[in-house]
């Protein structure tokens, strides 16, 4: 009974987490399921979200939530910009050369990072950051919560746009059969720069919830990434419902796996789920 | 059956990197009737439809449809001119809902404004496809996948409609239906420019027809006379 009275605590922090951590999956998972491409600068896209929200806060205390309402449109935009005139016309030499372009993105991002916020950890403190709750044995962060409950807003959204918009069909279309799509008159170029855009928007909103969760500093974006992939493979590529649940069982993992073998381990116990998982069924919990 | 030229197809060259699929290929195709192409595997065909569709760009010649040179368009700049090309297999999206098939063809802003006549349309057509609008496409027969790529294809409110093979690895039954859809599609007074590899059925249907063999055309003509021509009776009758 006391085993399960001091597992309260991490199983509900996982769960919490594995909010946080679908979300930033999200929108590699997007990426992945309609363009097919791989996108290694994700993670830094997602720092840069944390860091847009660090320069509001500090520079004119500007809620880091609130700065989204300006900061989707900005990184809806640099997402386009990035589909539209650097990945599409990579496309035409080959999937690889994708890679290696998005490759570059990232080392770019990570050093510009460097050069102007310094390597220093930083962090999005707010009057809120220290607030928490306990329910009985359990105490749990309110950002963690709100991790959670952003994370499946977010997926609602972006779930209703896919279903009731013509743009949505047509980037599910444009997912399934790309030739089909194009004979259907859609222009799979722009669909592809709207997908990347809305991913990145997608980031920016992991990125300040990221930022309100954990320090961060410009090199962050890379361990983030390896954690999303975890969650994009294990919930099946391209599927929303599969990035939540895989995104919880990471969560989960790692509390876990925290608690059984000490700090050090989480990671350990979170990818050992994820290759056994894989061997089960390899194409991930959602795939197609 | 006005006769006008609608789409003309000049001397075109096209490759599959350095394999020459098309060999100065020309034919026109009259606004209002049923043409038909008729060949074996391999003959060019599909390259063909998927040129006039944008899919493919030809090295040399050009295509002309209402008289404008269409041969550099993107596919979706030649669908918005009033092309559709029903892909061979259908190629329908298994993971969308008949409807959202449907919703998808009249994705170009023209064809969306039309969505609602379009649709009683396609649903006249085709009643099954009413029925079934809530499943998933890739839970359909054959039959009725092919019902619904035909009909996603009239959701785009063609003025020209280029189906490949239609007819393929379907039961005669079904086959006889989608036919018969054909002709009224036709008396809509949409122009239809069909692939098909079974001679005599194309021969009955069409108006006019050209006969392809390896990347050429070898013959042309109106069905009537092409049906008494000593070549088509030894190579595609057997007599």
């Amino acid at each position: 009974m006391s085993i399960l009275m001091d597992l309260a605590t991490p199983i509900v922090m996982g769960i919490l987490l594995g909010g946080l951590y679908s979300l930033i999956a999200l929108g590699l998972s997007l990426i992945f399921g309609v363009v097919k491409e791989i996108n290694i600068a994700h993670g830094d896209l997602v720092i840069l979200g944390s860091y847009f929200g660090f320069v509001g806060l500090t520079f004119a205390g500007i809620d880091p939530m609130l700065s989204l309402i300006c900061g989707l449109p900005v990184f809806f935009g640099i997402g386009y910009g990035i589909q539209r005139y650097l990945l599409n016309r990579a496309f035409r030499i080959s999937m690889d050369a994708t890679l290696i372009i998005a490759f570059g993105i990232s080392i770019i991002l990570q050093n510009t990072y460097q050069l102007i916020w310094t390597p220093l950890s930083r962090g999005l403190t707010t009057s809120y950051s220290v607030e928490s709750f306990s329910a009985g044995p359990i105490y749990v962060p309110l950002v963690y919560l709100l991790d959670l409950i952003v994370a499946i807003v977010v997926m609602i959204f972006l779930r209703e746009f896919l279903k009731r918009t013509y743009m949505g069909v047509a980037i599910r279309a444009a997912a399934q059969d790309w030739k089909a799509a194009q004979l259907m008159g859609i222009d799979t170029n722009r669909i592809y720069a709207y997908t990347f855009g809305i991913a990145t928007a997608i980031a920016a909103i992991a990125g300040v919830f990221l930022g309100l969760t954990f320090p961060f500093t410009p090199l962050s974006g890379m361990s983030f990434l390896i954690i999303a992939l975890g969650v994009v493979i294990l919930g099946g590529m391209g599927s929303i419902a599969g990035t939540l649940v895989a995104g919880i069982a990471f969560g989960l993992a790692q509390t876990i796996g925290g608690y059984f073998f000490g700090v050090s381990a989480q990671m350990l116990v979170a990818y050992t789920m994820v290759l056994v998982v894989l061997a089960i069924i390899p194409r991930g919990i959602f795939g197609r | 059956m006005n006769g006008n030229t609608i789409l003309k197809v000049n001397h075109i060259d096209v490759f599959h990197g350095s394999f020459q699929a098309l060999w100065d290929v020309s034919l026109s195709v009259n606004e209002g009737e049923i043409t038909a192409i008729i060949g074996a595997n391999g003959s060019g065909k599909s390259t063909l439809m998927e040129t006039i569709s944008g899919l493919l760009h030809p090295s040399a010649g050009t295509i002309e449809f209402e008289g404008k040179d269409i041969s550099g368009l993107q596919p979706f700049e030649i669908l918005d001119l009033g092309i559709s090309l029903l892909p061979e297999g259908g190629r329908i999206f298994p993971d969308l809902s008949v409807l959202e098939n449907l919703k998808i063809g009249s994705y170009n802003p023209k064809a969306r404004s039309e969505y609602t006549r379009n649709l009683q349309r396609v649903y006249q057509l085709f009643p099954v496809l009413e029925v079934m609008r809530a499943r998933l496409a890739k839970s359909l027969s054959g039959g009725e996948k092919q019902m619904l790529a035909l009909g996603r294809s009239l959701m785009s409110n063609p003025k020209l409609m280029l189906l490949d093979e239609m007819s393929l690895g379907l039961a005669p039954i079904l086959v006889n239906d989608l036919y018969k859809a054909l002709r009224e599609i036709r008396a809509r007074g949409i122009t239809i420019l069909f692939v098909e590899q079974n001679v005599r059925r194309s021969l009955v249907e069409a108006d006019s027809a050209y006969i392809m063999e390896t990347g050429r055309i070898v013959l042309s003509g109106h069905v009537d006379d092409l049906r008494e021509e000593a070549k088509v009776q030894k190579a595609y009758f057997g007599t």
